[in-house]
């Protein structure tokens, strides 16, 4: 089995890699250990942004 | 002021962005100018081509002049210049404070766009009236325009990702994920669907490289992800900037707003072949383009969920600052035509609705309430700042504006829907002979009334932007309106929402 073979057989399951690539997204998104860092983020456009009249 | 403004941005470049220096903010103004002229200049062809299809006669009897023309006039007006100068103009501002740093590029590469942008619009606008086009809905201007084009957007591409990649924050902002989505697919659609073989080097006209069919399924790839990126995913990044802005909280779930970006990004780009349902295109195309559809109620409504709840606490808020009704609203109409949308594109609703005016109430529903109320929200925001004003000429005016569009919205997308609906079922009627039951031109004469309703709808909708041109003409100058204020206190503020 050449390297051409693989790929076109990996390739056919297209629609599992990209489920599992986000499912993990979701994963990381929704772990208990990046909720403050996320929170942190969600702040970002309410720091004083220097705009003084 | 201005020149205030301009050169520490110049000076500073590469130095930490403090509280006491000013960001670049010159183009931004000039796109923000450029957003409200062509939004004017988008609906007022949209009135009189309106008019056009309630009275004939207003084709003038002129090439130039006629429906076929002047629509892509429009369409391209109210997304292209007036869309794309609001995306360029809300970006580039917010992806500064995002990240903390200067525009990549400088203020200059920000006014080179500026220019060649709005250069392309009135080219883009003559080629049309003038007969070129390549015939392709959203993607009407010729070849050496396309290649125009590419050279701005592949320039915009690197000022915004390079203000991305040079940032001071650690990490990027989900408005910048859906902008750059925006740009990047926005990109990739312009390159795939304008694979053209021009005539002659010194003619205007081309051909599509790809033809029937094939050309039919990229055509409509192309033109819903230019509803999917450029009209979603660009002012989704306005909305997780703005909204959270303007009601001074943060999103309301911020992970959330990543499954949001990811399920948009995986799902959209299917979505196309649901334009050519019951087409020469296979099968089982026309239903994986309706199964991507349905499915995009998920992210659709995770996110009109995320930009209404960021409210949640505050939602006095809405009686007593009307540019976050704007914003807040244009969520809600978010969140009914991507119900609407995914509706459509289910076979058997789009064999009633498909090629009906159901269709052009449907854009519009998305096109007027989301997009451009978004885009006011945005704008309302945007010139009290950038021209240094404490505040509005007068808020008033933009609640006024807010009724004023609203009234025209429904009224626009009820005549459309009942038209519509109509229509579909007129073209379907039978006799008990079997023979069609109404001639073409009997289901045109029906749609009259609601031609001239939705005509109304228009104009009350354009009678608004004027009202918003002028607020923002004073705010400029300096100028507060002596008005009753907006009470704080909710049993004082009844009056303003009523």
């Amino acid at each position: 089995m050449d390297l051409d073979s693989i790929t076109i057989a990996l390739r056919s399951f297209w629609t599992i890699w990209l489920t599992l690539l986000f499912t993990g997204i979701v994963v990381y998104a929704m772990w208990p250990g990046n909720r403050g860092k996320f929170e942190d983020a969600a702040r970002i456009p309410l720091k004083d942004d220097g705009q003084e009249f | 002021m201005t020149s205030a403004t301009l050169t520490p941005g110049a000076a500073l470049g590469s130095q930490r962005v403090s509280e006491n220096v000013r960001y670049h903010e010159d183009a931004v103004r000039l796109f923000v100018i450029a957003a409200v002229f062509w939004g004017v200049v988008g609906f007022l062809a949209g009135v009189f081509i309106a008019l056009q299809l309630a009275f004939p006669a207003l084709n003038l009897g002129l090439e130039w002049t006629s429906f076929g023309r002047l629509r892509p006039v429009h369409t391209s007006a109210v997304i292209f210049a007036f869309g794309g100068n609001v995306l360029f103009a809300t970006s580039l501002y917010s992806v500064q404070r995002t990240s903390r740093q200067f525009l990549f590029g400088g203020d200059g590469l920000a006014k080179f766009i500026f220019w060649n942008y709005n250069v392309f619009i009135v080219l883009a606008a003559l080629s049309y009236v003038l007969g070129y086009t390549q015939g392709k809905e959203y993607a009407e201007p010729e070849w050496i325009l396309d290649l125009y084009l590419t050279v701005i957007w592949v320039l915009y591409a690197i000022q915004f990702i390079g203000t991305v990649m040079t940032r001071k924050e650690s990490h990027i902002y989900v408005a910048n994920w859906f902008f750059m989505a925006f740009i990047l697919t926005v990109a990739i659609l312009h390159l795939g669907n304008n694979v053209n073989v021009p005539v002659s080097l010194t003619g205007m006209k081309s051909y599509p490289f790809v033809s029937g069919v094939q050309s039919a399924m990229v055509q409509w790839w192309y033109g819903h992800n230019a509803v999917g990126f450029f009209l979603t995913a660009g002012f989704l990044g306005i909305m997780y900037y703005f909204v959270p802005k303007r009601a001074e909280r943060p999103v309301y779930s911020y992970r959330l707003s990543i499954v949001h970006f990811w399920t948009l990004i995986f799902l959209y780009i299917w979505a196309g072949p649901h334009h050519l349902h019951y087409t020469a295109l296979p099968d089982w195309a026309q239903t994986l383009g309706m199964t991507f559809s349905v499915m995009l109620w998920m992210p659709s409504w995770g996110g009109m969920i995320n930009g209404i709840m960021t409210l949640s606490g505050a939602w006095d808020k809405l009686r007593t600052d009307p540019v976050l009704r704007f914003l807040v609203t244009s969520v809600a109409f978010y969140g009914m035509s991507t119900f609407e949308g995914p509706l459509m594109s289910v076979k058997p609703v789009n064999a009633l609705s498909h090629y009906t005016d159901w269709t052009i109430g449907h854009v519009h529903s998305g096109a007027l309430g989301w997009v451009a109320f978004i885009s006011f929200g945005a704008i309302y925001y945007l010139v009290p700042v950038l021209w240094k004003r404490s505040q509005l000429y007068s808020l008033r005016l933009v609640s006024y504006h807010f009724w004023t569009a609203t009234i025209g919205i429904v009224l626009y997308i009820t005549a459309m829907w009942v038209s519509g609906i109509m229509q579909g079922l007129m073209w379907r009627a039978y006799d008990n002979l079997g023979f069609l039951q109404y001639s073409f031109v009997e289901t045109v004469a029906a749609m009259h009334p609601f031609y001239v309703i939705r005509a109304m709808g228009g104009l009350l909708f354009l009678t608004g932007a004027l009202i918003m041109v002028y607020n923002l003409w004073r705010t400029a100058k300096g100028d507060v309106r002596i008005e009753k204020p907006y009470a704080t206190a909710p049993h004082k503020a009844a009056v303003g929402a009523a």
